[in-house]
């Protein structure tokens, strides 16, 4: 499992182990002050880095950032 | 070009406070104080909210301790007051220009009715407004219970923005209360009851004692948390949305003179309304002591934003304040729950790691069952903390005889839920939904322990 | 219990393992549950103590069961003896002392919890390693004893006067005071002081260095083992879970807007994108009026539809929302059990969680 959120340090307290840190609570992926096509590959790239955080060995909580 | 000359501030700004006690409400022309019951000219108010736009109509009520009356859907409380400094009115920024940072806090006197407030409700504009039960198992949580409430009941035009929703309403309880307190408050009063707060000197001040108690005393500061989230979720200082700013030191008084303001409430049991602003015990009591059991080192207001950054950047900036009071123990005051715990644990390990001792004042989500984990971020330095309740807690209200404002809304109050409708009128409704239960600035009795 | 009936004596069916029951050893530890008429073994202790303090107690029946045959087939002995217990109209049911044995801990925390709702008051005993604490504890009242059978006074003798205490209908405030565990349940309580005034006075004991109590010691938050990586996306199906409260627009199944006490699974069959007129937000805990605008903010079905296609892997057609508002921490452990069982039954290989 991968967590996208934007607190981390509660993802960690909680144990989360691959967490992905994201935009803002209101919005993690997205942002509203970006124009719609970039607010995508934003999008894009937040859920890019958590698919690669999906492939990635890891042995303790990890922030892929 | 010509430059006002600015105003000599006197330290240590020193406040006169002045309270006159309301024990009854009516309607009826003039707005008037008459031997303790205060008179509202029912035409004058509503023709002078009406002048907003935005306002498509109010309705004003009237709640009185002890009756059987529920307020629902709160969006703020707010006492009405006037301040006797010329240049230094109450809701600065709010009602008019002022800016904290070119103007000087000035030494003076201020004035407020006691025993009466100003409530705001309307159709309801998001998740979180909460109810106020005037009698029954309901009162007993909330000081508001024992206030003479005129309630304003605000519905705006068809078609507007949730956003200016919020602020036409916000707007609307504070110059209900600038009108009640211009047309009352203003000199000759009535006996009132007095007292003079004197304010800890600036930083960096002559008199200003350094750490170690040079006189023997603790020195205490405050970190004051404001709630900074958005829609329903905000808090501004001087008129300016908390969120934009970064953590500054006040000087403590100025909550009395409404400073700080609530944009609204979220969830109703521990944001802070205006009222709960206005007379911060914490702040008052460190007051009323400061110079005889402790010496009050001062105040910082923070936010709890919500990005990862800002919070990191506000509790390392707050802690650096707090810092430079050279206090020996802060107490820290939490608005909100949920992510601002977040904040909460920041701010007590950099304050900590100042070698500054913490106490923190916080509510509990520890489920209906209270078998749940009560905070969402903890840190090992989070030794010492006050708690105000577990508002998840249930307790059943009964129907009571007169709805001030919108009952339907309960099913959708936080603290609310499709459920908690009992087939006898009653409500299974949690502490969330209650305004103020479980307030974190620590006015009210209710904890929570472990059993 | 009646006024009349405080004159008459109690009735107490006490519950035991193989040894206690005195069949035999671990190797009796398979028998199936039977009824003795009055006390066995440490009952008689349990009958004699309750007489010193002058309690009229009579024990009824003494259920005995092996360790292992309970274990192995908790729901079935349950159905079965809980009826025999209630037959016996018992004022109180003492299960144990289970000291440090696992398998009775449990089995006696198990039988406590299961007459909990017929408003059939218990008590139970087990040493502080027990496994049967952990899992009992918030719900059943469990005297602390010692490790070993050499406890056995100390543990019955403070059954005995909890027992007292329960028979009379007495509610138990703080289980400490009784000799018990913490349950580990917040409890609301109005104190004398108001808060404000508390934290004050705590600062000043902390900062004179005098000892002082915090209201909310910190807890411990567990840790679980790092799933091992996926070796490669292509096929792999992936699901979308949100704490966002993203749902269909209306919220069809009412997941509150804070305290969430369900979750939903809604269709992504055929959806390229979610919009403002067929998704919103049922999270009361932030403002949702970008969620709402566009909820691929929080749940990002379009991004995720494109990268299926670029990147080979396949988007689950079904995603879990609830309300991550003041959620309790024992209701989304149930949630998160019940989905992943149902993620790995439909195939399921791994998840993106998405919070606000």
């Amino acid at each position: 499992m991968a967590h996208v959120c934007s607190i981390i340090t509660i993802s960690q307290t909680v144990g989360a182990n691959r967490i992905i840190p994201s935009v803002a609570i209101p919005h993690p992926l997205g942002n509203p002050k970006l124009p719609p096509e970039e607010e995508k590959e934003l999008r894009r790239d937040l859920l890019k880095k958590a698919l690669d955080a999906l492939q990635t060995p890891i042995e303790e909580q990890t922030v892929f950032s | 070009m010509s430059y006002a000359k600015p105003k000599e501030v006197v330290q240590p700004v020193t406040h006169k406070w002045n309270r006159i006690a309301v024990s009854d409400l009516g309607f009826s022309s003039p707005t008037r104080l008459e031997n303790g019951k205060l008179f509202i000219h029912i035409d004058e108010l509503t023709s002078l909210l009406q002048s907003d736009p935005n306002i498509k109509d109010v309705k004003l009520a009237i709640a009185r301790p002890g009756e059987s009356v529920r307020i629902i859907p709160v969006k703020d409380v707010i006492e009405p007051r006037l301040s006797l400094i010329p240049d230094y009115p109450v809701f600065p920024g709010v009602l008019s220009a002022w800016d904290s940072d070119a103007n000087g806090i000035l030494s003076g006197e201020i004035v407020s009715l006691s025993g009466m407030v100003v409530t705001t409700v309307g159709s309801i504009v998001g998740f979180q407004e909460g109810l106020i039960d005037m009698s029954g198992p309901g009162a007993r949580y909330s000081l508001f219970s024992q206030k003479h409430h005129l309630v304003l009941d605000i519905t705006v035009k068809e078609g507007t923005k949730r956003h200016d929703h919020e602020k036409t309403v916000r707007m609307a309880g504070f110059k209900a209360s600038d009108y009640i307190a211009r047309s009352v408050l203003k000199p000759p009063l009535s006996a009132g009851s007095h007292e003079t707060l004197v304010n800890p000197e600036y930083p960096g001040s002559p008199a200003s004692p350094k750490r170690a108690g040079g006189n023997g005393k603790p020195r205490i500061a405050y970190l004051y948390m404001l709630q900074t989230q958005g829609l329903l979720h905000d808090t501004y200082y001087c008129g300016v949305d908390v969120k934009t700013m970064l953590p500054r030191r006040i000087v403590p008084t100025e909550v009395l003179f409404g400073a700080i303001v609530s944009g609204n409430c979220v969830s109703a049991c521990d944001k802070n309304t205006t009222y709960h602003q206005q007379n911060n015990p914490i702040i008052l009591d460190l007051l009323r002591r400061h110079g005889t059991d402790w010496d009050f080192a001062g105040c910082v207001i923070t936010n709890e934003n919500v990005t990862l950054g800002d919070k990191q950047r506000s509790s390392t900036l707050a802690a650096d304040l707090i810092a430079s009071l050279s206090p020996d123990g802060v107490i820290v005051s939490k608005e909100g729950f949920g992510n601002p715990d977040a904040d909460l644990m920041m701010n007590c390990s950099k304050l900590e790691a100042h070698g500054i001792k913490t106490v923190l004042l916080t509510d509990e989500f520890a489920g209906q069952d209270g078998a749940s984990q009560s905070l969402t971020d903890t840190h090992p330095k989070a030794d010492a903390i006050v708690s105000t309740g577990n508002a998840n807690g249930v307790i059943v209200l009964p129907p009571l005889e007169k709805v001030i404002g919108d009952d339907r809304v309960i099913t959708e109050l936080a603290g609310g839920s499709s459920k908690c409708l009992l087939p006898d009128g009653s409500i299974a409704i949690e502490l969330q939904a209650l305004i103020g239960s479980t307030n974190q600035l620590g006015f009210e009795r209710i904890s929570s322990r472990m059993k | 219990m009646t006024e009349a009936s405080r004159n008459r004596k109690y009735r107490i069916v006490h519950y035991v393992n193989q040894f206690f029951g005195g069949v035999g050893g671990e190797e009796k530890a398979d028998i199936e549950p039977f009824t003795i008429q009055g006390p066995q073994g440490p009952g008689r202790l349990l009958e004699k103590l309750f007489r010193e303090e002058n309690a009229d107690v009579e024990i009824v029946a003494t259920v005995v069961c092996g360790d292992s045959y309970f274990a192995d087939n908790q729901e079935d002995v349950l159905r079965e003896q809980i009826p025999v217990i209630r037959g016996y109209h018992p004022d109180l049911v003492v299960a144990g002392p289970a000291f440090n044995a696992g398998r009775y801990g449990m089995a006696c925390g198990a039988i406590c919890q299961a007459l909990e709702p017929l408003g059939i008051p218990s008590i139970t005993a087990m040493y502080k390693e027990n496994p049967g604490l952990d899992q009992y504890r918030k719900t059943v009242l469990i005297v602390e004893s010692a490790d070993t059978v050499s406890g056995m006074d100390d543990a019955v003798r403070k059954m005995v006067r909890l027992g007292i205490k329960r028979l009379r209908g007495e509610k138990i405030e703080s289980p400490k005071a009784e000799g018990c565990f913490e349950q580990g349940i917040r409890q609301n309580y109005f104190h004398e002081e108001p808060a404000y005034r508390r934290a004050i006075d705590m600062l000043l004991q902390k900062i004179k260095g005098d000892s002082f109590e915090t209201e909310y010691p910190i807890p411990f938050f567990d840790r679980v083992e790092p799933q091992p990586a996926l070796t490669d996306l292509k096929g792999v199906t992936i699901a979308l879970v949100t704490s966002g409260g993203i749902v269909p627009t209306g919220n069809p199944d009412h997941i509150e807007s804070s305290s969430a006490s369900k979750y939903g699974k809604y269709s992504l069959e055929g959806l390229t994108t979610l919009e403002t007129n067929n998704h919103q937000s049922a999270h009361g805990g932030y403002d949702n009026t970008y969620a709402n605008e566009d909820p691929n903010r929080v749940l990002p079905i379009d991004m995720m539809r494109k990268l299926e296609k670029a990147l080979g892997f396949k988007v689950h057609p079904w995603y879990y929302a609830t309300v991550g508002n003041g959620t309790s921490v024992g209701n989304a452990q149930k949630f998160a059990k019940e989905i992943a069982v149902e993620m790995i039954r439909d195939g399921v290989q791994a998840v993106i969680l998405t919070s606000t």
